[in-house]
């Protein structure tokens, strides 16, 4: 961080006032960094400004991966290596006996696109084992919420009062 | 309560739609008339005669396809009008906040089960006078030792289709749940004016009646179902008959709801429905959907695979008669939900939900004619002036029954402790 950049963090006791906070912010032009919350705040996303998530389309495309590993998976084992006879019906070709797979490809359609969101939601989030936590205050993990804003040092001071104004109990500037 | 114009409450069921409603019944009449005329002056009545050759064959002649499709909408509409009694009752046993703003929409559909009830009754009434055969039990020789039509299969379940208890508990089953619809209905209206400790007292009051009302539909909806359709194929039984016909019910409640926030909002009411009802009003067809396909695939894959003849038989001949509608039919009515209501947009994109909702409403008429006409008219069916004219006057019927009802009350029910979380809904 450049010198004459400063970190601020300001703790609130209550989410309802960090949110009217965040709104302030938002109406004043300046871009809040980070929110950190024991619980998710309903309706602080478009406020702060993420984008809407795109964990549904990642979830589609591992849900059409394993459809199609399935249909690979049951056409190689039951119809091309090993015929296998379904309540003696004939098994020459994949559509012969298509419903029999079908449990088979909706399990493992669940399994990609469930365990790939898991996967995709923790490497994201850098949430693996022997990672550091990133969260500058343990009591946001408990009781307390904190916005974290990079300003420069000259509008640190403006910041700083806008944040008490709001209702935040203790405000650090780094 | 400054979300909701109290002005705006009210709706009006104009003469100019219940005139167009009713030119509408009277077309399906005349389309009915034009598919009795037409067999009875046009080639396929010598053909029914024909293929009969020297015994009368109970499957042809229009008589028979009449009340086959009488009770093809008889049961498809009476069962939205039972599912939406249904899901009125779950979303107060569930203490559900969210769709309290759909509460009279739920309400209005539900009115129309005494006459799908009514409807399914006399059906089955007129088989015992012998104005029909699509009830093959219903013939007193399968049960006589001494005639060559003896069935002993049939006769096996003689203490089943005892006619005492048959109509008893026919008659218990509809009485109950037409008696918790019209309680809800008086009780609704009436509490819009309570407030403070009297509402929390009939809220109470109806989570518990509600949670009476789905133990008793959840046990009888079944028999229901296995009494008025499957005791058409009389040999043939699936357990899992009773959930496959509760979630056609259940999807045709849900498409009906979408579509009337849908027409409610282009005419400028239910501003307090905001996008976050609809998209879960939304959600609603996207899961039912599968549930229905769910259940369709989990019978049909299980009969299939352990290929026994007494149970295939009822694939066979759907297979044989109706292959193009039934596969058609399935498709449609997974495939058309999960693509199209898939994302987020779709679902609170009123075009989306629209196209999507009546195609597959046509195609749940269509699974329900599937389940009556392979065993009623075997492979004398057809969609012709009778089927299309029937479905149009119960289309039109009960649409006119349901926006009499939701003109009948304001739609929005208070009175509710969850209104103003409701009103605030977001996802």
């Amino acid at each position: 961080m450049a010198a004459n950049y400063k970190t601020i963090q300001g703790i609130w006791g209550d989410e309802e006032l960090l949110m009217n906070g965040a709104k302030q912010m938002r109406d004043a032009h300046i871009k809040v960094k980070e929110v950190f919350s024991p619980f998710p705040i309903h309706g602080l996303d478009p406020v702060i400004g993420l984008p809407r998530t795109r964990l549904a389309i990642c979830a589609f495309i591992y849900g059409i991966t394993g459809t199609s590993l399935a249909i690979l998976m049951t056409w190689y084992m039951m119809v091309s290596d090993w015929p296998t006879d379904i309540g003696g019906k004939p098994s020459f070709y994949y559509y012969m006996n298509w419903p029999a797979f079908i449990p088979v490809t909706f399990e493992l359609t669940v399994f990609c696109a469930g365990h790939g969101m898991a996967l995709t939601y923790l490497l994201r989030n850098w949430t693996l084992p022997g990672v550091h936590e990133k969260n500058p205050d343990p009591r946001t993990t408990d009781d307390k919420f904190m916005m974290v804003i990079e300003a420069k040092e000259e509008k640190a001071a403006e910041i700083v009062s806008m944040m008490r104004a709001s209702g935040a109990e203790e405000v650090n500037v780094i | 309560m400054s979300l909701v114009n109290q002005n705006n409450l009210m709706y009006n069921f104009s003469a100019r739609s219940r005139r167009n409603l009713i030119i509408l019944m009277g077309l399906g009449l005349l389309l009915i008339l034009a598919g009795y005329l037409w067999h009875t002056f046009a080639g396929d009545h010598a053909a029914g005669h024909e293929g009969a050759a020297g015994h009368e064959d109970h499957h042809a002649g229009w008589g028979q396809r009449f009340w086959a499709n009488l009770l093809v909408n008889g049961y498809f509409f009476g069962g939205i009008g039972l599912a939406a009694v249904f899901f009125y009752a779950l979303h107060f046993a569930a203490q559900a906040a969210w769709s309290q703003v759909f509460l009279r929409i739920f309400s209005a559909v539900g009115t129309f089960l005494p006459i799908g009830m009514g409807i399914v009754l006399l059906v089955i009434a007129c088989g015992d006078l012998h104005l029909h055969h699509l009830y093959h039990w219903m013939d007193a020789d399968l049960y006589d030792k001494a005639s060559p039509e003896y069935d002993p299969i049939i006769d096996h379940k003689e203490p089943y289709f005892n006619r005492l208890f048959f109509y008893g508990r026919l008659l218990i089953f509809m009485g109950g749940w037409i008696y918790y619809q019209y309680w809800t209905r008086k009780n609704s209206m009436q509490g819009d004016l309570l407030r403070g400790n009297d509402m929390i007292s009939n809220w109470k009051r109806n989570i518990r009646n509600a949670a009476i009302f789905l133990v008793f539909f959840g046990f009888t909806s079944s028999v229901y179902s296995w009494d008025v359709i499957m005791s058409i194929d009389t040999h043939w039984f699936s357990t899992l008959f009773g959930w496959y016909n509760f979630a056609g019910w259940w999807i045709g409640a849900i498409i009906v709801f979408n579509m009337l926030v849908v027409h409610l909002k282009s005419r400028d009411q239910l501003e307090f429905v905001n996008p976050s009802h609809v998209h879960d009003l939304g959600k609603w067809m996207f899961a039912v959907s599968f549930l229905w396909t769910y259940l369709w695939f989990s019978q049909f894959m299980l009969i299939w695979y352990s290929n026994l003849g007494e149970e295939v038989v009822y694939y066979a001949q759907r297979w044989e008669q109706y292959r193009g509608l039934f596969w058609i039919t399935m498709v449609v009515n997974f495939a058309f939900p999960m693509l199209v209501l898939m994302s987020r947009d779709s679902k609170r994109n009123k075009s989306f939900l629209l196209f999507t909702g009546l195609l597959i409403f046509f195609f749940h008429w269509a699974d329900t004619f599937l389940l009556v006409m392979p065993g009623t008219v075997g492979e004398h069916w057809n969609i012709g002036g009778l089927e299309i004219g029937m479905f149009l006057f119960f289309l039109s019927f009960f649409i006119f029954w349901v926006f009499r009802a939701l003109s009948q009350a304001p739609l929005l029910q208070k009175g509710h402790p969850f209104l103003e979380e409701s009103l605030h809904h977001h996802i």
